[in-house]
């Protein structure tokens, strides 16, 4: 019968080892072959449209790369559903956008904002996302079939 | 209650009661939008009600493990608390970092990413915060008379969960590597280190309600806090697989994240087991309740129903919908707000003299909160999978499937209410008990 000893044994051994396999994972993960996250494209204006994204909490009502809080639209590959101009409209409006009766925080973006935004997005429609993006947005790929 | 300084813990448990009140409001808020009802919206539109629910899950939790801590360490360590007031000063830090950042919240100021929303400022009054906790538990644990298995799993559990913090505080460029770092922190957290909390104070609670040998509840609370880390690590992977980072996350995550349920299912078959074994009969019952019930209902929650959704294949089109709102409910409520509202009613009696153990309300409170929680995790349960099947299968557009679906949310806001009856009974209990009082040390359960 097992030992209280060695029962440690096996929380101590197992949570060491799988932490070290994790840490090595994350490594490999990120290294410059294995790197899929197309990093090498971030400029100067997606890191300003990231931090819009992050000071207006756009994730607590949307999605992106599937995270966020289901309440508005995944916006991976939104470009590709909507276009540029309709993107614009509706950050620089200064009425609330209200879809099919939702409505969305009226945030009245200058165009330089909204053209960050829409360069985050751009740059996030580039990220191999193991096959997520044609299931995310069929919209997007039927438009690129047709 | 055998020393005076457990006292403390019953002011966490207090602030924890108030702050989850304020988040059923807040959860009110959202799910009345989702059915069309969003007059606040110009106050408090649905990010805002968002942030501010789950954080107030979250520090409503903390107050509780911190309450739980307060109360078990001088217990298990035999001594008093090292520093009262420096307890105090914790406690009242705690309520106002939260209470800045709730009500931040509703004035755009935040960091805008999933659970993390805290913004930098205050992530530092927060560290501050947490290593005074740490500090008071841990000199206390290494001054006492004895370091049980429990103490130190409790105490591990709450230290790690404070390193984790860190990972999270982060500065990225890329999207893709914070939100690769922030599961270190809510990931981790809540399939990890939360765990170990979890398990410390469910093996406190069985060997006060059970009187089954400690020797032997502790060896297999050191076999399932293994079980936990040995898929939950790797198991973090789940989340890795369609946010822009390498396949091999697509295998690890879908090996360890199939063994996740396991620990829970040990957690669960262990507290029955023990509850079998036992021969002390405690006359605490809803505190038994309560205890079972978390060890239980975590293992649906959080084990089956997110195996439900972890499998690569599956997740490819379940990562972002209802369905994950179907996991989270459940797995919070039965693994984490259980257990602390089991260690609440198992200490209260003894804290106040006033040895409510099975009233009525006691009782109504505890089936009707787990009615009215598993309702509404059916009803996101079937609008989630509404939403896949028509978004994902069917290509209808986002806000067309949430006005098909918008009737799940009436369903859920019924089962809300019967949640927050429940609620509404179990701390009318705890105002019933009234204060903790130093003629409490004298009785004995």
């Amino acid at each position: 019968m097992l030992s209280k000893k060695q029962a440690r044994t096996f929380f101590l051994g197992g949570t060491v080892v799988t932490f070290l396999v994790f840490i090595g994972l994350t490594i490999y993960s990120f290294s410059k072959e294995q790197d899929q996250s197309n990093y090498g494209n971030i400029t100067e204006q997606v890191v300003r449209g990231k931090q819009l994204w992050e000071a207006n909490n756009c994730m607590g009502c949307h999605t992106i790369l599937g995270e966020g809080a289901y309440y508005a639209p995944e916006l991976t590959k939104v470009i590709d559903r909507r276009g540029e101009g309709y993107i614009k409209a509706v950050l620089t409006t200064p009425n609330a956008w209200a879809p099919n009766g939702r409505k969305m925080v009226a945030y009245g973006f200058s165009d330089e904002e909204a053209a960050d935004l829409i360069a985050f997005f751009d740059w996030i429609d580039d990220i191999d996302l193991n096959g997520f993006d044609t299931v995310v947005s069929p919209l997007a790929k039927d438009k690129t079939n047709n | 209650m055998k020393y005076k300084s457990q006292k403390v813990a019953y002011w966490f448990f207090a602030l924890s009661m108030l702050l989850l009140v304020l988040q059923l409001a807040y959860g009110f808020i959202m799910g009345f939008a989702r059915i069309g009802l969003d007059g606040l919206h110009d106050f408090i539109p649905f990010n805002t009600a968002r942030a501010v629910h789950t954080n107030l899950l979250v520090v409503w939790l903390l107050s509780g493990f911190m309450g739980a801590a307060y109360y078990i360490i001088p217990e298990e360590a035999q001594r008093e608390l090292v520093n009262v007031k420096l307890a105090y000063v914790q406690l009242i830090s705690l309520a106002l970092v939260g209470v800045a950042a709730i009500v931040g919240y509703h004035f755009n100021w935040w960091e805008g990413r999933k659970f993390l929303e805290i913004p930098r400022q205050l992530d530092f009054l927060v560290v501050a915060n947490v290593l005074l906790f740490l500090g008071l538990i841990l000199v206390t644990l290494f001054k006492g008379k004895r370091r049980t298995t429990t103490a130190l799993v409790l105490s591990m559990g709450l230290l790690f969960a404070a390193l984790l913090y860190l990972p999270g505080m982060l500065p990225f460029d890329s999207q893709v590597m914070d939100s690769f770092f922030r599961w270190w922190v809510v990931h981790l957290w809540v399939e990890g280190v939360w765990e170990l909390i979890m398990g410390g104070i469910l093996s406190f609670l069985l060997i006060k309600l059970t009187g089954v040998d400690r020797e032997v509840i502790e060896k297999w609370l050191y076999v399932i806090v293994g079980l936990t880390f040995l898929s939950g690590v790797l198991g973090t992977g789940h989340h890795y697989y369609y946010i822009g980072v390498n396949k091999i996350w697509l295998i690890v995550g879908g090996i360890f994240s199939a063994l996740e349920p396991l620990a829970f299912l040990a957690m669960a078959l262990f507290a029955v087991n023990m509850y079998r074994k036992g021969e002390k009969r405690h006359p605490n019952k809803l505190a038994l309740f309560w205890t079972l019930g978390a060890a239980i209902v975590s293992f649906l929650g959080a084990g089956l129903l997110g195996f439900a959704h972890t499998l690569p294949q599956t997740n490819l089109y379940t990562h972002g919908t209802l369905v994950t709102a179907m996991h989270g409910h459940l797995a919070f409520w039965g693994a984490y707000a259980m257990i602390v509202l089991a260690i609440i009613s198992y200490s209260m009696p003894n804290m106040t003299g006033r040895k409510l153990y099975l009233s009525a309300r006691g009782r109504a409170a505890f089936w009707l909160s787990n009615i009215g929680m598993i309702g509404m995790t059916v009803a996101f349960g079937v609008a989630g999978v509404a939403q896949v099947y028509l978004e994902r299968k069917f290509k209808m557009e986002f806000m067309q499937v949430q006005n098909e679906i918008s009737i799940h949310f009436v369903v859920l806001l019924l089962c809300a209410t019967i949640l927050t009856l429940g609620i509404a009974l179990y701390i009318i209990d705890f105002i019933k008990h009234g204060k903790p009082t130093d003629q409490a040390l004298e009785l004995q359960p």
